[in-house]
């Protein structure tokens, strides 16, 4: 028989051929990863720790889609409740305790000094209860189930939107910090040599980065847009700290014999990096993909937060807003700051805890321990 | 210079091959020293025929393995492949051959659990080299690799077909290997320890496997093993390698029953033999295996050989010889009976 002919199908036995389905092939494959998921998503659901990270980022997704629905339905009115002209002018009556002076006041929702019902030429006495119109931000009713920021927008409305602005950042980051990193792991880990030298040295100088200073720095040529930060922190964790971790794996996996035995098959550099190297390295990415969420996350409430971002709003925004309006540390009216701050922590924290629920699917080391 | 006969026409003809790895070269040092893995041997597998490559680890047998598949680049010598009339260079072969070249020539992996990449099925990992290749059809590459399962035993072979590796056992798994290296219908295969990471029952189904398949398939082995019962079992002739150099190479019943080199004869002194009543042999050789790095020029063997002599220390080591038909030595002490 010729070696170099393709075979030929005469040399099959024919019961071979009856006894293979006539499935294609494709959908083989789509059952087989059916399969695997089924069999990774078992082993998820064990992990306690990576299914509360689940369900937070659910929830925050659920808020992020329900704003443009409760918008579209009109639930919502846009000139109540947009992030940022909406504005409830309404009139809200509280009742007020009159007290001495502007010191003694704690709540200003529930207290007004008599100074200055004095100055608006009203009277009243001290311990006196009084029906006044309510200033914003109010504090959460019916309406507003978070209260409403010193500009009369809704708080849970922003919430929602920034819920959207974390997920579109985060995951646009991680993306592309995955992406990039994979490669440039799996090719420097390959070929070594020069090209590693060039890409590892390259990613130390990225470490070295004082990445907020940078940031800073960038955001002066002009306002940054969310996508501006997303692609920019993609960069920067791709070819920086990341690549770093890949790279490592790749070159675990570079030096198995089903490596040696792919090119002894014939496959080419191309054919080894793509179909041997990433595959087997790609469980570790996706795992990076949720640490890369959760620090992209955290990156944008800062710099948001430093008002250096070109956004409608975003969680770091309203705490912006918050302190700018010198609401900042004023626990009489939390609701400005703390659903925000939690948000911030909760969705990066949970994009981390998932992580940690991956990391034991793809670390069978770390299974029941 | 030694000229070592196959009894017909040779399929791989290997002179003078050599390999030396530099040791502490950095990217603008010249290296201090250099290992030499091995060093100028000779030899020839015809076709059809099996040899066995013997020795201890380090003595550079899975280097030999791994530059006749062209793993590793040689650092000297040629590696002569027959290619129809002519004899191919694999040594000096270009990126053009290449693939042709890798369609005669595979290889079987020690470790199976290793071997075959964990994210791919069975029928993906079999199937690569038609697919690199690009051999056939989809469908003719899944019949291909149907009957080939179907011939190393995964039978039947749509229930193996699509398993991923850690769904086999270790002996699965090793089949897969084999099917993989044979399924381009290759003449020559290197096996570096096929059956070594195998429990003790399962290495004689994979080595009769084998010697089915090369009759079969036409195939020649190289195996590499450490195991003289193993390489008597699967090989037709063997050779015996010490530090980098071939030290004998005979046919099988000739090297077992009329051992010549004294290493040789250590080696099979030291081969267990199943009866508690047997009284071993005092061990010949001392101390263990030295490192080849830039080797004086004396025999490899005078620092263990219970036979040294002055001559021994004196002189380069031995070259291969005929010393009785077909029986090649290399040693000063061995005197030759054949013309």
């Amino acid at each position: 028989m010729d070696t170099l002919q393709a075979p030929e199908e005469s040399e099959i036995p024919g019961d071979v051929e009856l006894r293979l389905q006539h499935e294609p092939l494709w959908r083989i494959r789509v059952r087989l990863m059916q399969k695997s998921f089924k069999a990774n998503w078992k082993l998820f659901k064990r992990n306690k720790v990576g299914v509360v990270g689940l369900v937070i980022i659910i929830m925050f997704a659920i808020l992020g889609i329900a704003q443009p629905i409760l918008f579209a339905t009109g639930v919502w009115d846009k000139r109540v409740y947009d992030v940022r002209t909406g504005n409830d002018n309404r009139e809200r009556i509280a009742e007020m305790t009159v007290v001495a002076n502007v010191d003694d006041v704690v709540d200003p929702n529930t207290q007004i000094d008599r100074r200055r019902l004095i100055a608006e030429g009203k009277n009243a006495e001290i311990g006196d209860v009084i029906q006044r119109e309510l200033k914003h931000p109010w504090p959460p009713d019916r309406n507003h189930l978070l209260g409403t920021d010193p500009n009369g927008s809704d708080i849970l409305s922003q919430l929602m939107f920034g819920a959207r602005a974390a997920f579109g950042l985060g995951l646009l980051a991680a993306t592309v910090t995955v992406f990039i990193a994979t490669t440039v792991g799996s090719v420097a880990a390959y070929f070594g040599g020069w090209v590693d030298s060039f890409f590892m040295r390259f990613a130390d100088l990225l470490l070295m980065l004082p990445i907020l200073a940078v940031l800073i720095v960038a955001s002066s040529f002009g306002r940054f847009k969310l996508w501006h930060l997303a692609i920019f922190l993609g960069l920067l964790g791709g070819f920086g700290g990341t690549a770093i971790v890949l790279k490592s794996q790749a070159l675990s996996v570079k030096v198995k014999p089903f490596i040696d035995a792919a090119r002894v098959a014939g496959g080419n550099n191309w054919r080894i990096v793509t179909s041997h190297l990433i595959p087997n390295v790609m469980p570790l990415s996706f795992l990076y993909v949720m640490f890369s969420v959760t620090g992209a996350i955290s990156s944008e409430a800062v710099l948001s937060f430093l008002g250096l971002l070109n956004i409608d709003m975003s969680w770091g925004l309203m705490i912006n807003k918050t302190q700018s309006a010198g609401y900042l540390l004023n626990p009489s009216t939390w609701w400005l700051i703390v659903p925000a701050g939690l948000a911030v922590t909760l969705l990066a924290g949970a994009f981390y805890l998932a992580g940690r629920g991956m990391d034991e699917i793809i670390n069978p080391r770390l299974r029941n321990r | 210079m030694t000229d070592v006969q196959a009894p017909a026409k040779p399929l791989v003809k290997v002179e003078g091959l050599t390999k030396l790895f530099p040791i502490g070269s950095g990217r603008f040092r010249a290296p201090d020293a250099h290992l030499h893995a091995v060093d100028g041997i000779n030899f020839e597998i015809a076709s059809g025929e099996s040899l066995g490559l013997v020795g201890e680890s380090g003595c550079g047998k899975s280097t030999t393995g791994r530059m006749l598949v062209r793993l590793m680049d040689p650092t000297e010598g040629s590696i002569l492949l027959q290619d129809g009339d002519e004899m191919l260079d694999i040594a000096a072969i270009g990126k053009r051959d290449m693939l042709r070249f890798r369609r005669r020539v595979q290889m079987i992996f020690q470790d199976p659990f290793e071997s075959l990449n964990p994210r791919r099925t069975v029928y993906d990992t079999v199937a690569e080299p038609l697919t690199v290749q690009r051999v056939g059809t989809v469908r003719e590459r899944e019949l291909r690799v149907a009957r080939l399962l179907d011939l190393v035993g995964l039978a039947p072979a749509d229930t193996f077909m699509f398993r991923y590796p850690h769904e086999l056992s270790g002996g699965q798994r090793q089949r897969v290997a084999i099917a993989r290296a044979l399924v381009l219908d290759p003449t020559f295969v290197v096996a570096d320890e096929p059956t070594s990471m195998l429990d003790v029952s399962i290495r004689i189904s994979i080595m009769d496997l084998m010697l089915s398949l090369a009759e079969e398939f036409g195939v020649s082995y190289l195996y590499i093993t450490h195991d003289l019962a193993v390489a008597r079992y699967m090989c037709d002739r063997i050779a015996v390698m010490y530090l980098g150099k071939i030290v004998e190479i005979t046919s099988t019943e000739e090297l077992l029953s009329n051992p010549l080199h004294p290493y040789t004869k250590a080696l099979l002194s030291a081969v267990p033999v199943p009866d508690p009543a047997y009284k071993r042999p005092d061990v010949l050789i001392k101390g263990g295996i030295a490192k080849a790095i830039n080797p004086p020029p004396v025999c490899r063997f005078v620092d263990r050989c219970p036979m040294a002599t002055d001559f021994c220390r004196t002189h380069d080591h031995p070259p291969l010889e005929e010393k009785s038909s077909q029986h090649f030595v290399a040693c000063h002490l061995v005197e030759s009976s054949a013309g």
